[in-house]
């Protein structure tokens, strides 16, 4: 197995194999290759930018240069049994619209996002009186894509305002793997399985 | 089926200053039904092959050329002796790599290098000109088909194509979705638009106004309608450029000149190079030709075709697609591509699509782009 990031590793890890999968923001595809070549996954991505989707194709993948925010839209109901949406939730023009579009395309939809309630972002704020710079959350207030910081808490209610059932989650803090409970607090980065 | 690869020179009847195109030809061994509801007879189809095919016939690449383009893929234009189009493309260890591909790039039917057009010699020995029948995408596919199977050629290992030879890469995927595995379309689109058609139509006026043309029946006469074809060619020439590359390239600079001359000679670079761009094409190409081949493009309408539904015409398909678009193609922009992809979306086919950047707008295809390289070479391999 490639060395993937932690969320990426554990949504790897419980894709059913031979589903088809639509991973949103796919990147460079690395998750993509690896659910192809150990899942038997058919695979489809989408990705902003050119460069990132320029290198997929170049592996011979399938992504599409495309805005999730605008270009969900396009994708019949349910033509996927996953969508994936990792660390990209955060960036949409509105969360939850995007929440149900994942939840139209695919059976059952993977999001992952890092949690802004976690200790280290608490205290930078307490604290510091500053929009955190977190190892989790690099990036200054300014320059950051996240448009939409939500905690494990916000996602929660989100899902449940939108009659959407979790499945699993999986916390992390790092590369480690945490339990659930008091993840709101420990918890650097999440993933749920959500179906409805 | 044995190919009749010994055609040697094909029926010409245009005087060409130079020697007429030596590809080997196809001759279709039965008459070719076009979509107007008439049948072309003994249709030929001129046509290059690079590189060599595999026992199985597993690895054949077949390449759509463009309106203008030609069988000359990869090897010296016969009358111009530049090199082929796409050369940079397609070659040994090149993106499309003939050392592992058999590339083959035939001349469509409708167009003047050999294959059967509007110049080809009719059954009662005059040459077609306006008599011969009005074509479409489909039908220039359609006899590309055929040539495949004289070569044995059940399945491409890919089908690619630029601007127009896009729109035959599509119509090949839509109507014969069984003969190729991967479908590269670069610049190009699923039908035609009002702008579109509207400057083709400035390009036949152009050409129909020149009284050499006497109604297409000029082959016999001393003088061919160069001079509409040329200027058909200066108006296609700029939708194929961009504001900004032809602000780059020419500016408002002179032309062998210090200061305007207060006449109407190509003082500007500008003029210069459209005007060498319009005679130097009428060397290589029939006007006639050039009528048909636009007006086939006008009609093209994937989506017409499958009833309405572009999506439809792509259900079902086994194929991997990738569309790539320039952002500087005004002529084919990138809004085209993406109608198409969200079709084979909607398709459930399996669809790249990337939006590439270059100054040189539509062109961009056929010029230095080290990202589009990489992308068809990761696609077709």
């Amino acid at each position: 197995m490639t060395c993937l990031r932690p969320d990426l590793a554990a949504i790897a890890a419980h894709v059913a194999p031979g589903s088809r999968v639509l991973d949103i923001g796919c990147g460079d595809g690395a998750l993509m290759a690896e659910l192809e070549a150990t899942s038997g996954c058919d695979a489809r991505g989408m990705e902003l930018d050119g460069a990132l989707v320029e290198r997929c194709v170049a592996r011979g993948l399938s992504v599409v240069q495309g805005d999730a925010n605008l270009d969900l839209a396009n994708y019949p109901d349910k033509a996927f049994d996953y969508t994936i949406l990792s660390q990209t939730l955060q960036t949409a023009t509105r969360p939850d619209l995007m929440l149900d579009e994942l939840l139209r395309v695919g059976r059952r939809a993977f999001v992952s996002f890092p949690n802004f309630a976690h200790w280290r972002t608490r205290a930078a704020l307490m604290f510091g009186g500053r929009m955190p710079v977190t190892r989790a959350l690099p990036v200054s207030w300014y320059e950051t894509q996240n448009i939409h910081h939500v905690t494990v808490e916000d996602f929660r209610e989100l899902a449940r305002m939108k009659g959407a059932a979790v499945e699993r989650a999986w916390f992390f803090s790092g590369e480690k793997r945490i339990g659930a409970p008091a993840a709101n607090w420990r918890a650097e980065f999440a993933v749920f399985e959500l179906s409805r | 089926m044995p190919i009749d690869t010994d055609g040697g020179l094909p029926q010409f009847a245009r005087p060409m200053n130079a020697a007429p195109p030596v590809s080997p030809v196809y001759r279709i061994p039965h008459p070719l039904p076009l979509d107007s509801g008439q049948v072309l007879e003994n249709c030929e189809i001129a046509y290059e092959t690079y590189g060599t095919l595999a026992p199985d016939a597993s690895n054949a690449v077949l390449v759509c050329h463009a309106l203008t383009g030609d069988q000359f893929l990869a090897s010296p234009h016969p009358i111009t002796g530049k090199p082929g189009w796409w050369e940079r493309m397609v070659g040994p260890g090149k993106p499309i790599d003939t050392d592992r591909h058999f590339v083959v790039c035939a001349n469509v039917i409708g167009s003047c290098m050999g294959s059967s057009g509007p110049a080809s010699i009719a059954a009662d020995g005059a040459p077609y000109a306006m008599r011969f029948p009005v074509i479409t995408i489909r039908d220039m596919v359609r006899g590309l088909v055929s040539l495949l199977d004289g070569l044995g050629i059940a399945k491409l290992h890919a089908v690619v194509g630029g601007s127009m030879g896009g729109m035959q890469a599509l119509s090949l995927a839509a109507n014969w979705p069984d003969r190729a595995a991967r479908v590269l379309v670069i610049a190009s689109t699923a039908r035609h638009s009002a702008q579109n058609i509207a400057f083709h139509e400035v390009g036949r006026q152009a050409i129909m106004a020149d009284p050499a043309w006497a109604e297409g029946d000029y082959y016999a006469a001393d003088a061919k309608p160069d001079n509409g074809l040329a200027v058909a060619r200066m108006a296609a020439h700029i939708t194929y450029l961009s504001e900004a590359g032809l602000t780059e390239k020419f500016g408002r600079r002179l032309q062998n000149r210090e200061a305007k001359g207060f006449g109407f000679d190509a003082e500007f670079q500008v003029e210069s190079y459209l005007r060498y761009q319009g005679t130097g094409f009428t060397r290589r190409f029939d006007a006639n030709s050039y009528l048909y081949i636009t007006r086939a493009m006008d009609y093209y309408d994937i989506a017409e075709e499958h009833g309405g539904k572009l999506a439809n015409a792509f259900r079902g398909t086994e194929a991997r697609f990738c569309i790539v678009s320039f952002d500087t193609d005004w002529l084919y922009p990138t809004a085209e591509s993406r109608h198409v992809v969200h079709a084979l979306n909607a398709a459930g086919a399996k669809v790249s699509f990337v939006e590439l950047s270059a100054p040189h707008g539509h062109d961009s295809f056929l010029l230095e782009h080290d990202q589009l390289d990489r992308v068809v070479k990761g696609f077709v391999e």
